[in-house]
């Protein structure tokens, strides 16, 4: 089957961001950019699939502006055989992309779509499942296995009391949680032929899709600040201060 | 117009988080009425018809919804929400699971994870790992909304008496099917609720020696909890991570040990009242949120630790 892979551009997850003063937002000026990490989970697993025998074509979609182009060729360095820019510069909003990526989806007919289950900026952890809905299909999100057998997909899924799996029947959503594959470091070779796969770009229109914005952010701020706290020597002066000052126990 | 919070629940016991995410609802304004999806699941619509401030418990009893299959679940709570103004769940991962696709069932955006109200139509929620606040506005007809339930005072668990009504409407999208689930036997308190929690991270070595920790988390009443590296080294499961993308702590009191303090780590605990360090590196990160750290090699200080606990409690 053809795997679709959604990539988003996000900050390195290394960044400790700050809040710029004007309380607009987080400050992304020379921040280091990088593959959503969850992402990059979605492209090893792809690529894994690939190379097992169970998925013939693995296509890498990205939603953003122009410098989203440097994911997809990671992605494709990575293994992903072509890639697709939907290129825009508006504020993107998860149902947007969720609509934007049925498109893609329509176009391509993939018989398994795999996103990350978060992306480490909005936190959101809506937009497979989003997509998942709009298209009809079914999910498995926050997957620690999945395995594929006809159209049967199989995803065993980390949830709050422990793993849960499910059977869901293909075309599928699948996404990735921390523990579903450890990602590969991409090769120079591979960054090299990179340079050359097909990389498509269009625009929300080209799709029929339009953008946009059903909230607004009114303000980001830095969170309260904890009060530093103290060093205490001994395990007997900490049991005294939580004892005693905190009285926590 | 009221508003629709879905309940957290196994079946038998409605889960505690559904009292805080009431709580958010009632701040929004507005009646609200519970909506308990599952099989055989009376005993759970009971319990929600008692908690505080509950106008009216909506429960949709079939197969399909026994084991909360979003598919199942989107298409049922989007139907009913048509009819409110808010549609509510737990930033769980079950309403991580079903929220979104409701929301785009109905065509509206989703606010993942709010910490505040601050209108009915206007929200706080953390982004980047909790580096950053944002208050957003939804223009939005219908507000779906999770909630992180440690924000949010539970409203009481009994003294409400809301009328059960029973829904009739056994949706099954027939393209999903649950196969089977390994929960985690707890012998201690669920880590989302607990008081008290001891966790472990890379620092502990092996999964052998986190029952060094047994002791102190006996004697605290404590749940336990470990860092990322600590469950993909395989040394515990993975429903005992606190974090970013992990679970959401905020008790009275937070033990970390061996555990360096990486911001996703810190995004998932620095809310909560006391927190406690014990690491052998004095430059450790998560010393800059500790209110009391010792720098100490973890394998003397705990066994020390437990036995002074048990001369003082
Ligand atoms: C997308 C993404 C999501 C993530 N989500 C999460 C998340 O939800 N939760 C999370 O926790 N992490 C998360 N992480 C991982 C995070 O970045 C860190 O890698 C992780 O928290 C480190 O775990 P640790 O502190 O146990 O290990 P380390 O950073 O290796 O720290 C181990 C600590 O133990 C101390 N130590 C070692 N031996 C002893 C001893 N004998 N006595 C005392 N101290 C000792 C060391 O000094 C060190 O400080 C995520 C990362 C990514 C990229
Ligand atoms: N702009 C985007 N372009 C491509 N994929 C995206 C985009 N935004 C989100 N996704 C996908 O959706 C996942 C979850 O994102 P979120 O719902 O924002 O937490 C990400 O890991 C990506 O796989």
């Amino acid at each position: 089957m053809k795997v679709l892979v959604a990539v988003k551009r996000v900050i390195d997850y290394n960044v400790k961001v700050r809040v710029k003063s004007d309380q607009s937002d987080v400050d992304l000026n020379n921040v280091k950019m990088a593959v959503n990490p969850f992402c990059e989970i979605a492209i090893e697993e792809a690529v894994r699939m690939k190379e097992a025998g169970t998925a013939e074509e693995v296509v890498a979609v990205s939603i953003g502006p122009k410098v989203c182009q440097e994911q997809l060729r990671t992605a494709l360095a990575l293994g992903a055989d072509r890639a697709i820019l939907v290129e825009t510069d508006d504020e993107l909003q998860p149902l947007t992309i969720a609509k934007l990526l049925k498109a893609v989806y329509e176009k391509e007919e993939p018989g398994l779509v795999i996103l990350g289950k978060q992306s480490i900026d909005a936190d959101n952890n809506q937009t497979g499942q989003m997509f998942a809905a709009l298209a009809g299909l079914p999910q498995g999100t926050g997957a620690s296995k999945v395995s594929i057998d006809g159209d049967k997909v199989t995803v065993t899924r980390e949830v709050d009391g422990g793993l849960q799996t499910v059977a869901l029947k293909a075309p599928a959503v699948v996404t990735t949680d921390l523990r579903l594959n450890e990602p590969r470091y991409a090769s120079l070779p591979n960054i090299m032929k990179a340079k050359k796969k097909q990389l498509d770009v269009m625009s929300p229109s080209d799709l029929g899709v339009e953008v946009k914005q059903t909230f607004k952010t009114l303000k980001v701020e830095p969170p309260p600040e904890r009060k530093g706290g103290i060093k205490v020597e001994t395990v007997d002066e900490l049991v005294d201060k939580l004892k005693n000052e905190a009285k926590v126990i | 117009m009221s508003i629709l919070v879905v309940a957290e629940h196994d079946n038998s016991k409605l889960n505690q988080v559904t009292l805080h995410v009431i709580a958010a609802a009632k701040e929004m304004g507005g009646d609200v009425d519970v909506l308990v999806a599952g099989k055989d699941c009376g005993a759970v619509a009971e319990a929600a018809s008692k908690a505080d401030g509950v106008a009216k418990v909506r429960c949709a009893d079939a197969d399909c919804y026994g084991h909360q299959l979003a598919e199942n679940m989107a298409l049922l709570i989007a139907e009913l929400g048509k009819d409110y103004k808010h549609v509510l769940g737990a930033h769980s991962t079950s309403g991580k699971n079903f929220m979104p696709r409701v929301a785009a069932l109905l065509d509206v955006a989703m606010i993942s994870d709010i910490i505040a109200v601050e209108s009915e139509d206007t929200f706080k929620r953390p982004i980047y790992a909790g580096n950053a606040i944002a208050t957003v506005q939804s223009t939005d007809g219908i507000k779906v909304v999770t909630v992180r339930h440690t924000a949010f005072d539970a409203v009481a668990a009994e003294g409400g008496s809301a009328s059960v009504e029973a829904v009739d409407a056994a949706h099954d999208a027939e393209i999903s099917e649950f196969v089977d689930e390994e929960l985690v036997k707890l012998d201690r308190p669920e880590l989302s609720a607990a008081k008290v929690v001891v966790s472990g991270g890379r620092g502990m070595g092996s999964g052998e020696n986190f029952k060094i920790l047994d002791g102190i988390a006996d004697k605290l009443g404590a749940a336990m909890g470990a860092s990322r590296a600590a469950v993909d080294a395989g040394y515990v499961p993975n429903d005992m991570q606190v974090g970013q993308t992990g679970k959401i702590v905020a008790p009275e009191l937070y033990i970390a040990i061996g555990i360096s303090g990486a911001i996703q780590h810190l995004a998932g605990m620095k809310d909560s009242k006391v927190i406690v360090a014990i690491n052998k590196d004095e430059d450790a990160p998560i010393f800059q949120v500790a209110d009391y750290g010792l720098v100490a090699d973890l394998f003397k200080a705990v066994p020390e630790l437990e036995e002074k606990l048990n001369e003082v409690l």
